[in-house]
């Protein structure tokens, strides 16, 4: 449990120092939402609308753009083969980068979502299920993104292919994600939604696991 | 330096191993008892790394039994990974940490033995120790990828080419290193083109069988 841990104290620590990742995937996110009143103009109705589908899509691409890095820079430099050979299982090294991916992209994105929503002239209504949806479908988005991460290792242009690959991954997060949002503004019960969105991240989670793990003993062979 | 089977820690039984379809080794032996060094040795291409790798876990032997403690370490490798310290090409460091911050990290993660301070001291990086890792010269990279190692008295070994861009003093410095980890009750496989200057070291020839 320390080795897993330190693992994660280690990841976090370098996503937020100078040139990690964690304020460039922020920046991203706040900067491609503040477009959006300047592409389909500035009519509140129209933006509160479609707020909650653009907040959501943007996290989408936002946590992508992070991952080529999630297991690239300790392929590179040999840290990948240590963290292979401790007692600490493959599967729970892929977990614990996928939890320091999370609170460094997805965690701050949601916590950040209210104050999007404002720009986009959210229904108040909503606020309370897109967040509580995207606090329960980043990490599904973070552990997701770990397969494509893993697979792509060996292609020396990893970066547009990971996205290729694990955005079609997404959809169901984003649908239940939505859908939660959509029957709430629709005085729907808004718990089933709520609950397949969990029960998608009870099965990415062991899934990620093997599949990242998998795919990252033949990236060392 | 006899090893006998009371002693043997560790042992290699008939290990073969394959790349790309061509052999690299095949039906290689031998044993090793608590204080022994074997340093590997033969050109370019000889499977010393894949050797090594085999050992560590990370390559699949084509064939062969790997004994820890009289134990198959596919069959149970935690105590085998426990004992393990592996220094390959690359030394594992990341550029936006410190010198001590690096060292503490992996000290963290593997469990090591012994006081990470001692190990910045064996290989003179305590002056460097709150320097980012991005600073330091290739031969100091190697060097605090030698203090991993320093940390992990007493178990197995396995290093890739320790000594490439070592100065003659660093060179001395793992020299005294590697005597320590002997009288920890360490065991040692060692790649390297240069002579490092191990006493009662073993030699093991790997040529190229194609």
């Amino acid at each position: 449990m320390s080795a897993f841990l330190a693992l994660v104290r280690r990841d976090v620590a370098l996503a937020v120092r100078r040139g990690g990742e964690a304020a460039l995937t922020l920046g991203f996110f706040v900067v491609t939402i503040s477009l959006f009143p300047f592409g389909v103009g500035p009519d509140p109705e129209l933006l509160g609308r479609i707020a909650a589908g653009i907040v959501w899509v943007t996290a989408l691409l936002a946590a992508t753009i992070s991952l080529d890095r999630l297991f690239r820079p300790d392929l590179e430099d040999g840290s990948l083969d240590l963290l292979a050979l401790s007692p600490l299982p493959l599967e729970a090294v892929v977990v614990a980068k996928c939890l320091a991916h999370w609170l460094v992209t997805g965690l701050p994105v949601t916590l950040l979502a209210p104050l999007m929503g404002l720009m986009l002239q959210l229904d108040l209504q909503a606020y309370l299920p897109l967040i509580v949806t995207l606090a329960i479908g980043t990490p599904a988005i973070s552990l997701t993104g770990a397969i494509g991460a893993s697979l792509v290792l060996g292609a020396r242009r990893g970066g547009a292919l990971i996205g290729l690959l694990v955005l079609p991954l997404y959809v169901p997060v984003l649908i239940f994600g939505i859908s939660a949002v959509e029957a709430t503004l629709a005085g729907l019960p808004v718990m089933p939604h709520i609950l397949i969105e969990t029960a998608i991240l009870f099965v990415t989670l062991p899934l990620a696991a093997f599949a990242g793990a998998g795919a990252l003993r033949l990236a060392m062979e | 330096m006899a090893s006998d089977n009371n002693t043997t820690i560790l042992a290699i039984d008939n290990l073969s191993c394959e790349r790309g379809g061509r052999r690299l080794f095949e039906d290689l032996s031998f044993a090793l008892s608590p204080g022994d060094v074997l340093v590997l040795r033969g050109p370019n291409g000889s499977g010393k790394s894949s050797l090594l790798r085999v050992l560590a876990g990370l390559l699949p032997a084509a064939d062969g039994v790997i004994q820890w403690h009289g134990r198959d370490i596919s069959d149970e490798p935690a105590p085998w990974q426990r004992s393990l310290a592996f220094l390959g090409h690359a030394n594992a460091i990341k550029a936006a940490m410190t010198v001590s911050e690096n060292l503490a990290f992996w000290a963290a993660f593997e469990g090591s033995n012994s006081d990470s301070g001692d190990a910045l001291d064996a290989l003179d990086l305590k002056p460097l120790a709150d320097l980012p890792a991005s600073m330091l010269s290739a031969g100091q990279q190697r060097r605090l990828g030698l203090a991993r190692l320093a940390t992990r008295l007493g178990g197995c070994w396995l290093m890739d080419e320790p000594t490439v861009t070592l100065d003659a003093n660093s060179v001395a410095k793992l020299r005294d290193l590697i005597a320590r980890h002997r009288q920890a009750g360490g065991i040692a496989i060692i790649a390297t083109h240069e002579d490092i200057g191990v006493d009662n070291a073993r030699t093991l020839i790997l040529g190229e069988v194609t």
